[in-house]
């Protein structure tokens, strides 16, 4: 019993400290408080602020633009390579896997500045021209799309495929109907982090981007050292926007989750 | 049939260019840059120059200093919570998984600003403790990459071994020392090496927190800021050998890597 209550101390302490700080700006952000600790009235001049100041509303809607962009060539990229690395002899296979490993183990430092060396200093692309920003955020992206839809191909049932063959299907054919329905949760699960990998970059954005565009990541990061206090407090109801979000998401993704197990064990 | 084999190859062609020409080019032009001057000439001044320069290496220090330590704090935290949720009964237990997991999909820029404003409020000001601050930060922003990959381990265990290891006289204790923890290493170093290596060089957690000290990713930061693309190169691929070296270490006992099972 004694065990019991200090497992679930332990559990309660670690998600305090994971969730305290965002609770709290999240019940702040809805007064017209500057500081937290201070105690001030009801209001939600933050969300007005958030959804009306322009500077704040390119910047969200650029941040997404972009990690539905960078997602999008990113799961077609990977997604192809996991296929071709498949069926691939086994130096061509290792090749892409050492390669496409990279960037997964590399720190994001390092990959934003090479990327911004070899594009920027050594061909000169001008970073205005988002080609910078959009190559660096594919290649932080891709390999782990490549990596969700990896286990998926293995797991995949071959004969089906040579079934679609012997009945006449065209590889094509084949390719479309039989196997990207098949690999296809590794491929959303890839887009779906993929998306996430992107919003969440600072080091490779500040790296390739062009100098008047901002994320979420770096638009923070500036506006802390700035502390202007009404953007400040704005980015409190942005955390609180997003934090509901990804509450919707997770929730909604598991009990489509949950759903999609029942049915595949009425199977 | 050959020939339908063929083309589902050809599929890979794209995304293998792609690596070749953003990935491994990068990182030839890096080791170009970081062995040449100003002027293009073959130059081992910016290695010997880290080596030397006792402001550099003194980051050098300071950057393991603070990746050991939040390495360390976040395995204490995540060990206890990992073991608890992975041997419980509980129905819940996804549940409570996914909200270790959930911080990971909000902005982590937004998330230290969270941890800034209680921070401010409860130590007056940021400025006193900045290493505690940092390494705080850090472990506030790297969590849950510990806990995942620990928490699958020991979910995978054996509960085979664990009976045997009672049926031959060993206590608890015993039996978790000798039996449960040698068997989650693979976790602990995949979960090791998923905080170490971003606490090197997330200047940004430091920068946020008002911690005005540099680590290896700030030197990084700014070369870049002074557009000395040869003294940045070399940062980068010093930071680049520490990841071989440690990749090289872990390589085989490390679990898949865990950053990409964000999504459970």
């Amino acid at each position: 019993m004694i065990k019991k209550v200090w497992k679930s101390l332990v559990i309660v302490f670690i998600l305090l400290f994971l969730y305290l700080p965002i609770l709290v700006l999240m019940a702040y952000s809805f007064t017209d408080a500057t500081n937290i600790g201070a105690i001030r009235g009801f209001s939600l001049h933050n969300y007005v602020t958030l959804f009306t100041t322009p500077e704040l509303v390119h910047m969200i809607l650029g941040t997404v633009v972009l990690a539905l962009a960078s997602a999008l060539f990113a799961t077609i990229l990977g997604t192809l390579g996991a296929i071709g690395t498949f069926y691939s002899k086994k130096t061509m296979a290792s090749a892409v896997t050492t390669m496409n490993q990279v960037p997964v183990v590399n720190a994001d430092v390092v990959t934003g500045f090479s990327i911004c060396i070899l594009l920027v200093v050594v061909f000169g692309v001008s970073k205005d021209t988002f080609i910078p920003l959009i190559v660096g955020h594919v290649t932080l992206c891709a390999p782990f799309v490549f990596l969700s839809v990896i286990p998926k191909l293995k797991q995949m049932d071959s004969s089906i495929y040579e079934a679609a063959l012997d009945l006449g299907a065209t590889p094509f054919t084949a390719l479309i109907r039989i196997v990207i329905p098949q690999i296809f949760p590794g491929i959303v699960s890839g887009f779906a982090l993929a998306v996430t990998l992107s919003l969440d970059d600072y080091f490779v954005a500040t790296y390739t981007k062009p100098a008047t565009f901002d994320t979420i990541s770096t638009y923070v990061v500036n506006a802390t050292k700035g502390a202007q206090t009404t953007i400040k407090t704005a980015l409190w109801a942005l955390s609180t926007v997003i934090f509901l979000l990804v509450v919707l998401l997770t929730v909604v993704m598991n009990l489509r989750a949950g759903k999609g197990s029942q049915e595949r064990s009425g199977v | 049939m050959y020939r339908h084999l063929f083309s589902r190859k050809n599929l890979g062609i794209p995304y293998a260019l792609f690596l070749a020409l953003f990935v491994m080019a990068p990182l030839f032009v890096l080791f170009y840059y970081a062995f040449t001057n100003g002027e293009g000439e073959f130059t081992v001044l910016n290695l010997t120059g880290f080596f030397t320069d006792p402001n550099t290496l003194g980051t050098l220090c300071y950057s393991f200093g603070i990746a050991s330590v939040t390495t360390v704090v976040c395995l204490l935290m995540a060990y206890p919570v990992a073991y608890i949720l992975a041997t419980s009964k509980l129905r819940a237990k996804s549940v409570i998984l996914m909200l270790f997991v959930m911080p990971m999909w909000i902005n982590f820029s937004l998330r230290i600003t969270a941890l800034k404003e209680i921070l401010t409020w409860i130590e007056g000001s940021l400025a006193y403790h900045p290493f505690l601050n940092t390494v705080l930060g850090m472990s506030y922003d790297f969590l849950p990459f510990m806990i995942l990959p620990i928490y699958t381990t020991i979910s995978k265990l054996d509960g085979a071994l664990l009976e045997a290891a009672r049926d031959l006289g060993a206590g608890n204790i015993q039996a978790f020392l000798k039996v449960t923890l040698p068997l989650s290493m693979p976790g602990i170093i995949s979960g090791v090496s998923m905080v170490f290596l971003p606490a090197m060089t997330n200047y940004v957690v430091l920068d946020m927190l008002y911690n005005s000290t540099y680590i290896m990713g700030s030197l990084i930061g700014s070369y870049f800021a002074a557009y000395n693309w040869h003294g940045g190169s070399m940062i980068a691929l010093i930071l680049l050998g520490i990841v071989c070296l440690f990749t090289l270490f872990t390589r085989g006992i490390e679990e898949e890597n865990t950053r990409g099972g964000m999504l459970l």
